[in-house]
Formats: C-alpha cells, structure tokens, sequence
C-alpha cells in the first residue's frame, strides 16, 4: 500500500492528540524515518465516533465525510486514519455515500459542498502492510527476535467485513506479517478479534475490565510477553486497565501493550522515549537479546 | 386463395355474447373469403365433417376457425385441415371465447370486436405458408457426465432399455460422494453395500462404456444429434493388461506426501493408487506431481513390482469423440470451503470456526470417514490430532447454507438429516459420549425423516440446541465453542473434543465451465438450471440434454435417483422414434438480405445461429452470413426482431403475416 | 370542456392493440376469460411466439394504422419460455419508449407489462387500466397525420433528395 516518497493525508482524530500521544509520536517518527510523507490535513473534527453515530445518524456522516472532503480540497488522494474507529466510520460513510445517492445528497447538504467520494482510506496496517516487504526490512536496525506478539486486532480494525477486502475479518493475519517482519515472533491466540469493551469503557468499567482481562490472559496464555494493537481504545483498555485488574484480582499477571507502530520505531533504532513507550502504564522492558544486540549496534 | 370462415357457438359460451350469424354473415364479405358459416360446436365431429365438407365443395385453400383460444382446440381444427387435404398451418384460431364472448359483456362491441379478430385471422392466413414438421435424425446413444449415483443409475437405465451408454467420469472411480459415506439416513444401512453392486454392474455392463479419469471437452451438436469429444486423462497405467493386483501400489516408496482425496485429507496415499478399495474399474493411476520418477527419472519400484508390464510412464492424455443423441449431466456437488476465505472467492468462509487451523475441527465428509468401516480409523472414532476417542462432539448445522452474509442464501438440505445421522452414529459407537447439535431450524421434510431425527433426540439423547455458532478456539485441548441457545436465551459455551461442521453443498469450480461446454444455463452460485422448475425438473433448457442430481442444487440419495431414472427416460422417449420431429416454428435466414452483422448470435437464447460461407462460381468466401440451424432453433423469434436488414423471418409468425393482422385492425 | 372529454362524450372508443407472448401473457389472458373477469373490448390481442420478437417497427405499423394505445407483454424476467426473450425486449422497449417520449408522443401510448400465465386478473386490469389511460389522453392521429405528408405531400423527387441530404450530412458528421 505505501510507497515511499508519496505525501499522505494524515487524519489524527482525537485520541492521537490525547490519550494516545504516543501512537502519533511512533507513528511520525517511524514514517518519517521509512520517508512516508504524512500531512495532517487542515482544520480536521471529530469523526463522529463516540456518540454521534449511535444517536445522529446524519451527523456522524457529515463529520466522517467532512474530514475527507477537506482531504480532497487538500489535494491528497489518500487518507490515513491510525485511530481503528476513525478508520471504521470514514469507510463506513465512504460506503453509504457511495451505495446511497440519497445520502451523499443529504451529506452533501449538510456540508454545502459537492463530495467526490473517492478519497481512499488507510488505517495503520494497511499503510504498513506493504512496507513490510522491503521498507521495514532494510531500515531494520534491530531484530526484534525474543518478543513473543500477540497481535489484537479488536473490533473494528477489520471490519465491517462486506467493506474489508484486504484481510480476513474472522481470522486476520496482516498484522502478523508486519509484526514478524520486525523479526519478533507472533503468537497463535484465540481473542485477535474479540470485544475489548471499549464501547462501555466509561460508563460500564466493571464489564470492561472483565472482558479486557480475558484478552489478556488469553494472550499469556498461549505464550506472549507484548500484545500489539493499533487502535487508542484498544490500548487504553488493555493497558491503562490492568492497574484495576491488579485491584480486582491479585493474581493477575502483567503484560506490556505496544502500538504497532512502537515496534515497528523499536526495530528501526528509536529509542522507547523517543516513541513514548515510556508513557504506558505498564512497563514495557526489552528483552535482553535485543538489548545486547544493540550494544553491539 | 380460397378461405372459408367457421364461427363456433360454443354451445351458448360464445353466442350469448356474440352475435355468430352476424360475424359469419359480415365476415362472408372479406375480400377472399369464399365460404362462411356459424355452427353450434365446431370441434364436435359433425362440426368437423362441416369443416371437410365445405373445403370440399368449395375448394378452400385455408380456414379460419372463430372458436375457443388455441391453447384449447388449434390441434383438433389443424387435424380437421389434414383430413381435408389442406396444410394444417393453413389454419387461423380466432380467439372469441376467452378473448371476447367471455370476457365483455355488451353485445354490440363484442360482435365488432370478434368481427375484427376474425378479419385479423383471415388477413394472416392469407399470408400463411405451408409448413412440414421437421425431421431430425437421433443418434440412439447417451452420454452420462459424472459417475456418481445419479451417473450410475442413469446410465444402468438407459442400458437397460437396451440402448448404449457413455459415461464420463473425472475421477479414477466412478462411485461419487456415495461411495465415502458411511451410513445413510433414515436407514442407517451401510453406502458401500448398496453401492458397490451398481458400480460393478455398470463395469460390466455390455452397453455402458466407462470412461473413468476422463473429462469431457466440448460438446458440438443438438439433440438427437451431438458430438462429444472427451479427453481421457493419463493414468500411465495401460488398462488393458493392469490386472489390479495392486502390487505397484504397495511398492511405492513414496507414503507420506500425497493426501487421499477420498479419505478428504484424512490419510496420505501413494504415489502410485487406487483412490479405494472397491474402486471400480480397479485400475491404479500414477500422481505425476509427487511420483519420483517425473522427478529424477529414477525409482521405477512399480515397474519392477508389476509382472505384467502394465505400467506406461510415456503415456499422453489421448481424446476420443463420442457421437450422442442425449446428454445426461450429474456432475453433482462439492462442500463449501470453510475455512479461511480464498483469495477470489465469492464466499466468505468462516474463520471463525477455525477449520483447517484446527485439526479436530472437521466437515460432514471427514467425518463419513471416520465414521466409515473402511475409513483411515476403520470405524472407529477418532480425532485426527492425536488418534484419541472424543467424547464429546459438537455438530453445527448451516455452515455456509441460509446465510447470505457468507454469499449462499439457499438450504444445504441434506444437513439436517445427515447431522442427526453422524451424532446417532457417534452416540452407538462411543457410548458414554456427549453429541451437541447447533441448529437454525429442523428440515426433515421426507419419508421417515422426521422420526428419524426425534429418534436422535429422543433415543439416543443428542442434545439439540437452537442457535448458531459464532466463535471456537482451542483451549488446553479442548475446542471451546461458543454460541447461543435462543429458545433458552442463553450464551452457551461448550468445551469440545472434536467439532464437525456441516457445510453447504455448492456445484464444484468448474460447473460453470462445463455448463458452457454442454450449453446449458446455471444459475448464481453455478447450479444447472432446470428448463421448468415444477413440470420440467429434469430437462435443461437445452433441448436433449437432461439433469440428474446434486449439479442441479442440493439432493438427497433418493431424490438424486429418481431424477436420474426420470433423465433417463426422457432420453429413451427420446429414442422411441428414428427421427424426431418437431413444430416448424422456427427462423429462416435469407442469405441474399444477410449482412452478416451476426447480432441474431449475439441475442439467440440458444446458440442456434452459425456462420455460413457464401462463396462465389471459384469457390472463393465473399462473404459469411447467418444460418439458424433447425434441429437448435426453439422459435422464439428474437433474432427476427434484432435483424438490422430483416433476413429473418420466423416461419408462422413473419412480418408480412403480423403486418397483415395490424392492418386489419 | 377540453378535447378529451369531447372524445369522450362523442362516444369515441380508442383502438388498442395488444403484442403478447404465446406462452405467458396470451395464457394469461385466456384465464381471464376461463375466470369470466370482465374487461374493455377495445383491446385486440396479435400473439406472437415471445414478446423478444416484438419489433418497434410493430409498433410503428400500429400506431400508422390507427391504433392509439400499444400493449407489449411478455413473461416474469426470468421465467421467459426461452430463457432470455423477454429480457431482450425490456431492453428494446425501454430504449423505444424514451424515443417516443423524446418525439413527443404520448408515454402512455406504448405500454409494457410482465402477465404470467396464472395472471388473468392481472390482465383484465392491466387492459382496463391502459384503455382508461388512452381515453384519458384522446384519440392518437400524429403518427397517421405525418406519415399521410411524407407520403402525399413529399413527392417522390423531394423524398429522393431529402435523403440525399441525410446521408451528405451523416458523410460530413461522421
């Protein structure tokens, strides 16, 4: 999907500039490095995530469509969208658009402009699914050999399935491709799929951590020492919540959450402050084969 | 030309709102009506004798019947016509029973409206050409593609009515899914016993040529009259001398690299194989793609092994052409691939069930053949893992089936009866065994169905729950499935030694292929389409060519054999005369109009126009037009109204006919 | 009072001829009458094989001959006796249709419908309906009216050079 040398729109979304400060830092650090040219796009809103999709259905489509209209105004072609349910809702209004006249129409209404519709929409593993061939490969400083990955996909990364045509929505595995290309290994698991409960994540904490605790330990179980995502909500929960989970059940066992594109900056030769790895609430310590690689680096 | 005018009373049905004597009177009037008359009942035999007699006496060259619609009496009056010496498409119907008297109620406006339809029936039988019925000889030879039961029991048929049989099958063996499976619902009784007899008699049949591991590469012709050619695969064994001893195939050094397409993956086989032991004919054939010697040209142990010289590495695919008047299709089916979706395909596939991620996670197939005395577990229940006895099983009915979301909407219809089936078996061979049934609904529409699957619930206590499946993984060597039970409401999860799926029977790949081979239509998911989904189940829209089984959509082993027996007749009827014949309702090019566009090909339903060359008094092409061949040609006339130059006419129904009817208005 | 209801008044009853398939729509009309429905009498039925051998010219000849209304009806798509006859003709009407729009004849004048042989109240109500329509619009003498001035009042000479002018005009465009 990339090339290098391409200029990209870049669709931040909320949480990259909050709550998941680090996923930007890595991501910018690491496109940089590949020579991936993101612009984050002028005067971008909310996508219409949190409520406005559930409660205004039309509202949620003007605000998705908004942000790719100022793309196209913006003279780029192609927008990527890190946050998994920006991703969701710009493809999602992208499809209904185009299957629906009438919604276009009404879109179209609500902004006062006349919408092409023909942005494409990346999320981070497309973006990175073809770098990982070459890209990564050569620009590899590090191997990250000895992190057993368990790469979580979530619930909206991969789906709806009739819009995914890049991957399988029930077993996906272009993650994996890009997590062992930076020569860590991956983790056959069950739950790459399963709720995370990010939907209740404010106002029902007590199922969230129950379900984010399942990921978790169905991810220890089956061997893993890091679990990847690349979705904010995904992280928060699985990261942010395993204080509670410590409080909830003693015996719980901790295990760091890096955003993909922590791992991919971590292969390429950053250093974990330089990709806000230290800004997670679990600690993520590098094994020490790749410690002792890089000293010799 | 003569016409004469015959008004039927139709008892009252047409005089009480029609005044007859009137539209006869009038219609005596119209330029070229010699002779017409109004007469109580036209089609009784003094009615008839009415008809005879005036063409007699009054030399009529063609008549016009006002009577009931044609679709009730044209055959009686063009019969009167033939008695009477005229061409019996020299005969008009106007329709005043159930296109007027029945259907108006003034008089007035109903005797002028049976005057016009009248008047339009005499204009066109002006124009009207004697036509003969057409002659098409008929080759008395069947060609049966696919050798499955319903092959099988097509073939023996038509053998049986004393008439030769092709029968064309891909694979070593002819025997289909049938000869895999291990029991067969309701009865329980054994496939292979009831099986293998027929198979055997097919071989020995002196009407049927067996054509195993051989396909079938086009199909010229029409009915009565096709011409198959069919390439037969090399099996690098020479037939005539293999005596199926089967030492080759126990000499083969090569054991673990091939899977068994008949064991469905369940067991390597070698290199050299006989797909299994009742195979018929008997005859092994040799895998190229994994044999040594295509490799390194070294090996040779079957060489040394076969006493009789049998084995052949240099033999070539040879083609051979059968000439055939009918053509039974019973390709049959295949099961939807459910695991991970492939690349191209249109359907889904369902990852999460983790079919071919997880060894123990099995379809309906590989589970016949475990369940199976000659399977790779002997009959024994085993999970492919680790060879361990399940205890407990979950089935999950409709993986694939009444789901659009996964690309089929239609019912597997088998699932449900064979699902019940396998648990029963698994309850009666592992006794303190656990079945669990995941199921949309019951279908167990057919004769001892029902009973049967309250026989698994009731008498052998399988568990049946109402719900789907939307999740397994493995967990410390269990499969834990999770689903729902919607009658109770609940979210039911089970941990699971094994797991088999009843996936959806869909046509194989290259149903679609073939159905373009043969000429046959199919419909979206590559299922051939019958010609009339209630009165002509067995016929394609094709004439001659027929269907039997599963390659039609989804059947059981009964229903598959009575639609083999019907295809099977169809092509006898079809053989019951020397010629066949047939309405001459059909197009006619003029080769001097022609211009050769060939739109007429591009529009005809059934490939019935070819190009013909028109050459000059040196034989030199000057130019290629049009030609309808008659024995292809159904009459329906389309090609007439693309025609740019209007070359076409349909005989019966040419413009100038229609022209005349539409001027008579 | 316009024009129509003088039609009307004058007691003027429209011609209407109906293009119907042998195999579905004329079965289908035969059951209308089997079941007794009751329907107009000014609709005359010409029954050819499939509704996919209906030519426009068909059509033309109708209205030159003084029809006022056209009924074209064939089989269910998809149920047609020869698989795809039917399909042929939406395909012809939809485009002849829009071409009598654009010559200004009435849409109303030329109308399609699918009459599956278990449909005779389909057809009683269909002619009711499409006999209602014509009346409403009043009797159809454009397509006579033109084609009596090409003839008689285009002499052969003149006729002779407009097509001259046509094909030089075609060279020239194309």
């Amino acid at each position: 999907m990339a090339d290098a040398g391409l200029t990209y729109g870049y669709f931040p979304g909320c949480s990259q500039k909050g709550s998941a400060r680090e996923y930007e830092m890595s991501l910018l650090k690491v496109a940089g490095k590949l020579g991936i040219d993101l612009k984050e796009i002028d005067d971008w809103s909310c996508c219409g995530a949190t409520s406005a999709h559930a409660t205004n259905h039309r509202l949620a489509n003007a605000l998705a469509m908004r942000n790719m209209l100022l793309a196209e105004q913006q003279g780029l072609e192609t927008l990527v969208a890190p946050c998994a349910a920006c991703f969701n809702r710009l493809i999602t209004t992208k499809a209904e658009c185009r299957n629906h006249p009438e919604s276009k129409k009404d879109v179209e209404e609500l902004l006062s402009a006349s919408v092409s519709n023909t942005t494409s929409i990346l999320n981070v593993i497309d973006l990175f699914d073809k770098a990982s061939n070459g890209l990564i490969g050569s620009g590899r400083v590090r191997d990250m050999k000895g992190l057993k990955a368990a790469c979580y996909y979530g619930c909206l990364l991969v789906r709806p399935p009739e819009l995914i045509d890049t991957d399988d929505s029930e077993q996906p595995d272009s993650m994996e491709r890009i997590v062992k290309a930076t020569g860590a290994d991956v983790v056959e698991w069950n739950y790459r799929t399963e709720c995370c409960g990010a939907a209740h994540s404010i106002s029902r904490r007590d199922i969230v951590v129950d379900l984010s605790k399942r990921i978790i330990d169905d991810a220890l179980m089956h061997g893993a020492n890091v679990i990847i995502v690349a979705c904010p909500m995904c992280h928060t929960n699985l990261d942010m919540r395993q204080r509670v989970m410590r409080r909830m059940y003693p015996s719980h066992k901790e295990i760091p959450v890096l955003y993909l594109t922590e791992l991919i900056g971590l292969s390429l030769g950053f250093t974990e402050s330089e990709l806000g790895i230290d800004l997670h609430y679990i600690r993520f310590n590098m094994p020490n084969e790749i410690m002792n690689q890089t000293a010799q680096a | 030309m003569k016409i004469g005018v015959f008004i039927c009373h139709c008892g009252e049905n047409i005089s009480r709102t029609v005044d007859c004597p009137r539209v006869a009177e009038t219609c005596e009037k119209i330029p070229g009506v010699e002779f017409s008359i109004d007469y109580k009942y036209m089609c009784s035999d003094p009615g008839q004798k009415l008809i005879k007699d005036a063409v007699e006496i009054h030399k009529l060259d063609a008549i016009v019947v006002g009577s009931c619609s044609p679709n009730m009496h044209e055959r009686t009056f063009r019969s009167a016509a033939v008695a009477a010496g005229i061409n019996p498409f020299l005969v008009e119907i106007a329709n005043l029973r159930e296109h007027c008297s029945w259907v108006h109620e003034d008089v007035e406006s109903a005797t002028q409206k049976a005057i016009e339809l009248v008047r339009m029936a005499v204009e066109k039988v002006k124009r009207d050409k004697p036509l003969s019925k057409i002659k098409v000889p008929v080759t008395k030879r069947v060609l049966v593609i696919g050798g499955g039961i319903a092959g099988i029991q097509a073939a023996l048929d038509v053998a049986n009515a004393g008439y030769d049989v092709v029968l064309v099958e891909k694979e070593p063996s002819i025997g289909g899914h049938m000869s895999q499976l291990s029991e067969t619902f309701p009865t329980l009784d054994c496939s292979q016993c009831i099986l293998t007899p027929r198979m055997v008699e097919v071989n020995q049949h002196p009407r049927i040529k067996l054509l195993t591991y051989s396909e079938v590469e086009k199909i010229e012709g029409f009915i009565g009259n096709f011409k198959a050619t069919i390439r037969k695969k090399a099996r690098h064994i020479n037939e005539d001398i293999c005596s199926g001893c089967g030492q080759c195939v126990s000499k083969c050094p090569i054991k673990k690299k091939a899977f068994s397409s008949f064991e469905e993956g369940l067991a390597y086989r070698p290199a050299v194989y006989i797909p299994f032991p009742q195979a018929v004919p008997n005859i092994p054939v040799i895998d190229e793609s994994v044999c040594t010697y295509y490799r390194n040209g070294k090996c040779g142990m079957c060489v040394k092994a076969c006493d009789r010289q049998a084995i052949d590495f240099d033999q070539k695919d040879t083609m051979m052409v059968a000439d055939v008047g009918a053509v039974i299709v019973a390709t049959g089916y295949k099961l939807y691939s459910i695991g991970k979706q492939p690349l191209g395909s249109k359907y889904k596939g369902y990852g999460e069930y983790g079919y071919g991620k997880y060894k123990d996670v099995i379809d309906g197939l590989q589970f016949e053949r475990i369940a199976s005395a000659s399977g790779p577990t002997s009959g024994e229940i085993k999970r492919p893992s680790d060879g361990k006895e399940p205890k407990k099983i979950v089935f999950i009915q409709c993986v694939g089936s009444r789901d659009p979301a996964k690309g089929i909407s239609y019912c597997s219809k088998i699932c449900c009866m064979y699902t019940a089936k396998q648990a029963m078996l698994f309850r009666h061979k592992v006794h303190d065994g656990e079945a669990y049934v995941f199921y949309m609904d019951i279908r167990a529409g057919g004769k001892m169905y029902e009973e049967f699957v309250r026989r698994a619930i009731e008498e052998d206590h399988v568990n049946y729950i109402r719900g789907r499946v939307s999740r397994i993984y493995e967990e410390n060597g269990k499969y834990i499935v999770k689903g729902e039970d919607t009658i109770a409401g609940v979210p039911v999860n089970i941990d699971a030694d094994m797991v088999v799926l009843a996936s959806a029977m869909i046509p194989h790949d290259n149903a679609p292929g073939l159905a373009q081979k043969v000429g046959i239509p199919y419909d979206k998911y590559g299922f051939y389409n019958e010609s009339h989904p209630k009165l002509k189940p067995v016929e394609s829209t094709t004439a001659g060519v027929f269907l039997a089984g599963a390659c039609n959509a989804p059947r059981d082993i009964p229903e598959s054999v009575a639609m083999a027996s019907a295809a099977a007749s169809k092509a006898i009827i079809l053989f019951s005369s020397d010629s066949l014949e047939r309405e001459p309702v059909v197009a006619r090019v003029n080769e001097d109009l022609c211009a050769g566009c060939f739109y007429c090909r591009k529009v005809c339903p059934f490939g019935a126009v070819e190009v013909r060359d028109i050459k000059d008094m040196n034989g030199v092409v000057y130019k290629e037009v049009a030609y309808i061949n008659q024995g292809v040609c159904q009459g329906c006339g389309t090609c007439t109204a693309t025609c740019l130059s209007k070359s076409i006419e349909l005989a019966g129904f040419n413009n100038e006919e229609i022209f005349a009817e539409i001027a008579a208005l | 009072m316009d024009n129509k209801e003088k039609h009307i008044e004058n007691g003027w009853e429209p011609k209407i001829v109906a293009f119907v398939c042998n195999w579905c729509t004329y079965a289908g009309a035969d059951l209308a009458g089997t079941s007794r429905l009751k329907y107009p009498a000014n609709m005359k039925i010409i029954r050819v094989m499939c509704s996919g051998a209906v030519d426009p010219v068909f059509i033309l000849k109708a209205f030159e001959r003084g029809a006022d209304g056209v009924l074209v009806s064939g089989c269910h798509p998809n149920d047609c006796h020869y698989n795809a006859g039917n399909f042929h003709a939406r395909r012809r009407w939809d485009l002849f249709h829009a071409l009598l729009d654009f010559a200004g004849i009435e849409k109303e004048r030329l109308q399609f419908s699918w009459i599956s042989a278990s449909e005779g109240k389909k057809f009683a109500d269909v002619v009711t309906k499409i006999t209602n329509d014509i009346k409403m619009i009043g009797p159809f003498k454009g397509y006579q009216e033109m084609n009596r001035q090409f003839t008689t009042e285009f002499p052969e000479q003149e006729k002779e050079k407009l097509v001259q002018q046509c094909t030089e005009a075609e060279a020239v465009n194309g």
